[in-house]
């Protein structure tokens, strides 16, 4: 059957079961639009900036077990898409982005709206394509999706010139996929598995640190039976939170710059570590040489062998799909006749619940000013600790990481790789559309979500009802704690002047705005707000301005190295 | 430590680039590198001299496995290997410098493959060292340009890099 370049596009995405296009339409990509048009099966999005149809796909497939797609047209289209391919590429978030080019006749002549997208896009993909003939769309995609799901996950960008989305080509959708370069090792060696649980078994102070691997490999649940079985405290990443259930009393809380006491402290004194899907970056385990400096074991398991060893030495490495890797090191576990040592468990126990008596968690409440952590706090209450929380990046997303109880995989969405602000509301309407139901909170600052707040209209549009919880210090906050602590005070350019009125502008997009200035009504405005269900709601919380983030592990210090809030 | 690594990869667009890149943008020394197709049109291989401490010659080594386009990574350097380099010197060759380079082009076994009346050009097949050695040994002042292709490597015996 021949068809054109662009109806194979959408047929490729028909076939590979894609329920949204997030995108934004230009002259490159224009015959491929005219076929979205023609069909309803796949669904398209229109975004208000290209960065949001991207990070709207992420946070789409970050809730999901499915692959974000975008579809953005040449030249800015693909420059306004990089920051959310790179912020994919850093979480490993499955994407498939799809860019329109200029005509192949006309590439390399500086032509209108042309830029090298897979020249640009290359160091923060995966992997990238140039189609150069319509014939090869269909392999092309499907190898796409394969990739971007396959092995560590991540975005893979096909660049697809305009005249190839009008040439005929023969269609037909491969079944299979084969790439002779590219295998990627889903099952662990059972030698290094059981060297792993023969010295789990051994440990008199064992510990598991878990991150985004066990979330991308769907993997909670046997993580969880894991550290049960294995009886040892267990810390999340940023990008593992919810992977083990938060409110498990093995949970000693997130790690490293802004995680507990507990965590920190068990991280530097364990004497076997079980790092599963975590890859020992600078933010989790702070200086490297301080973090080596103590005697203990690591087993380390990862989908990624360049993940292994790559700032820590470990002793046992097992390369491997998370999932897998867990399943089958429980069997040798559950089939050993050894059992962990519950005598030496007893004592570790008892220095981790001192730890955790710092109560490292904490902060002083005031009638006065709203305190950024009462709101998370609230929210978690009033929505049962079952929403979707997405968010920006600063104060606010440690506060929603660290207060924000979560107990299931794929409910926290947020960019921790890159740290990209401006992420958190195109992120929620990602994540709106896949869970329709579902209650979804927004928690940002008042610099980040003026970083894409024209995404407040494509909210309307689709009708996603969305709770932003704009926690407003009228500072970026994160900066303005660095520059406390480490910069003498000098507040340089961290301070937000002229912010704009919030409420009204949530209006000005047809949607509801409530600014909260008391303590006392904070509980109030957020039941009001989630009561509105079908309806958007902004809530600007006038939060106090000086407040921090607490403990933290400064920039270049080590994990034992914390400044708690009560030091100050 | 110095490092020969060789590589197989698809021989397609921007192949190339993706290795240079992945070199520039983790901060890992290129001393040297070659690619050309070979008997396998689809393949290109690769031989990159690259230097630096055990732990970041095992990431160079995974990062570039990790590249979708690579087919198979070995370090050479890690057993028996021969490696060579071609190098074409262009010198000034008049008077007695003459016979004094032709003298020592013959010592390296090298050859004048281009002679002007001004002119000598001569070419020669060797380890790095060996070349280095060759461009010690002459006048250094008659030497008016010299082109180096940069380390080719394969493994000795049954060491084989294939698919």
């Amino acid at each position: 059957m021949e068809l054109t370049g662009a109806e194979i596009t959408i047929r490729c995405l028909q076939e590979e079961g894609v329920e949204y296009v997030f995108g934004y339409p230009g002259g490159a990509v224009l015959f491929i639009y005219d076929e979205l048009f023609k069909q309803e099966q796949v669904k398209h999005v229109l975004v208000r900036h290209e960065q949001a149809a991207v990070h709207a796909a992420d946070g789409y497939a970050r809730s999901t077990e499915k692959v974000g797609v975008a579809l953005v047209t040449s030249g800015p289209g693909v420059t306004n898409a990089v920051t959310g391919i790179a912020t994919a590429y850093l979480d490993s978030i499955p994407l498939v982005v799809i860019s329109g080019q200029v005509p192949t006749s006309v590439i390399g002549e500086d032509a209108f709206q042309e830029v090298d997208a897979v020249g640009i896009t290359r160091p923060c993909v995966k992997h990238n394509f140039l189609v150069k003939d319509a014939k090869d769309i269909a392999s092309t995609l499907k190898k796409a999706f394969y990739l971007a799901k396959s092995g560590r996950p991540g975005p893979v960008l096909v660049d697809i010139p305009k005249d190839v989305s009008n040439q005929k080509a023969e269609y037909s959708y491969p079944a299979t996929v084969n790439i002779r370069s590219y295998n990627p090792q889903v099952q662990g060696d059972i030698g290094q598995i059981k060297r792993a649980a023969q010295m789990l078994l051994e440990a008199k102070r064992p510990m598991v640190y878990a991150g985004g691997g066990v979330i991308l490999s769907d993997a909670a649940k046997q993580l969880t039976e894991l550290v049960r079985l294995l009886g040892a405290p267990c810390t999340n990443t940023l990008m593992g939170l919810g992977g083990y259930p938060a409110n498990d009393k093995q949970f000693v809380g997130m790690l490293g710059m802004h995680g507990t006491y507990e965590a920190n402290m068990g991280m530097q004194n364990c004497d076997v570590l079980l790092a599963v899907g975590a890859r020992f970056d600078d933010r989790v385990i702070g200086n490297v040489s301080h973090f080596n400096s103590v005697p203990r074991k690591i087993i380390h398991i990862d989908i990624d062998p360049a993940s292994i060893s790559k700032r820590v030495k470990v002793d046992v490495s097992i390369v491997g799909d998370v999932g897998h890797v867990v399943s089958d090191l429980l069997a040798v576990l559950n089939s050993s006749k050894q059992k962990p040592d519950a005598k030496a468990l007893k004592d570790w126990w008892k220095q981790i619940d001192e730890w955790r008596g710092a109560n490292s968690l904490t902060y002083k409440n005031s009638s006065e000013l709203i305190k950024p952590q009462y709101v998370i706090e609230t929210l978690h209450k009033i929505t049962h600790g079952d929403a979707f929380v997405t968010s920006d990046v600063g104060q606010h997303q440690m506060w929603a990481a660290q207060y924000y109880k979560f107990n299931q995989p794929r409910r926290w969405i947020n960019s921790g790789g890159l740290g990209t602000m401006g992420f958190g509301l195109p992120a929620a309407m990602g994540v709106q559309l896949a869970h329709p139901g579902s209650t979804v909170a927004c928690v940002t600052g008042e610099g980040s979500i003026q970083m894409n707040i024209q995404e407040l209209s494509t909210c309307k549009q689709y009708n996603l009802p969305i709770k932003v919880i704009a926690l407003n210090n009228r500072y970026l906050g994160m900066v303005r704690q660095w520059q406390e602590f480490f910069h003498g005070n000098r507040y340089s350019h961290s301070y937000m002047d002229a912010l704009p009125d919030f409420v009204k502008l949530a209006e000005a997009y047809g949607h509801v705005g409530i600014k909260v200035e008391k303590p006392s009504d904070v509980e109030g405005a957020l039941k009001e707000a989630f009561a509105r269900k079908d309806e958007l709601v902004f809530l600007d919380f006038r939060t106090d301005s000086t407040e921090n983030v607490y403990p933290m592990v400064p920039g270049g210090k080590g994990l034992s190295e914390v400044i708690l809030a009560e030091d100050l | 430590m110095r490092h020969i690594i060789s590589l197989l990869m698809e021989n397609e667009a921007g192949a190339l680039s993706r290795v240079a890149g992945l070199f520039s943008a983790r901060g890992y020394n290129i001393e040297s590198l070659t690619v050309a197709p070979t008997e396998d049109p689809t393949m290109s291989r690769m031989t990159i001299v690259t230097s630096g401490s055990d732990e970041v010659i095992e990431q160079i080594n995974k990062q570039l496995n990790k590249l979708v386009d690579v087919v198979s990574v070995m370090d050479l350097t890690e057993g028996d290997h021969i490696e060579r380099e071609l190098m074409l010197v262009k010198v000034r060759a008049v008077g007695n410098d003459r016979e004094e380079l032709k003298r020592m082009t013959d010592i390296f076994r090298g050859r004048v493959i281009d002679v002007t009346d001004k002119t000598y050009t001569i070419e020669l097949t060797g380890t790095g060292h060996k070349l280095d050695r060759f461009l010690q040994a002459i006048d250094h002042s008659l030497i008016l340009e010299t082109v180096r292709t940069g380390a080719s490597g394969i493994g000795r015996g049954d060491r084989i890099l294939k698919l």
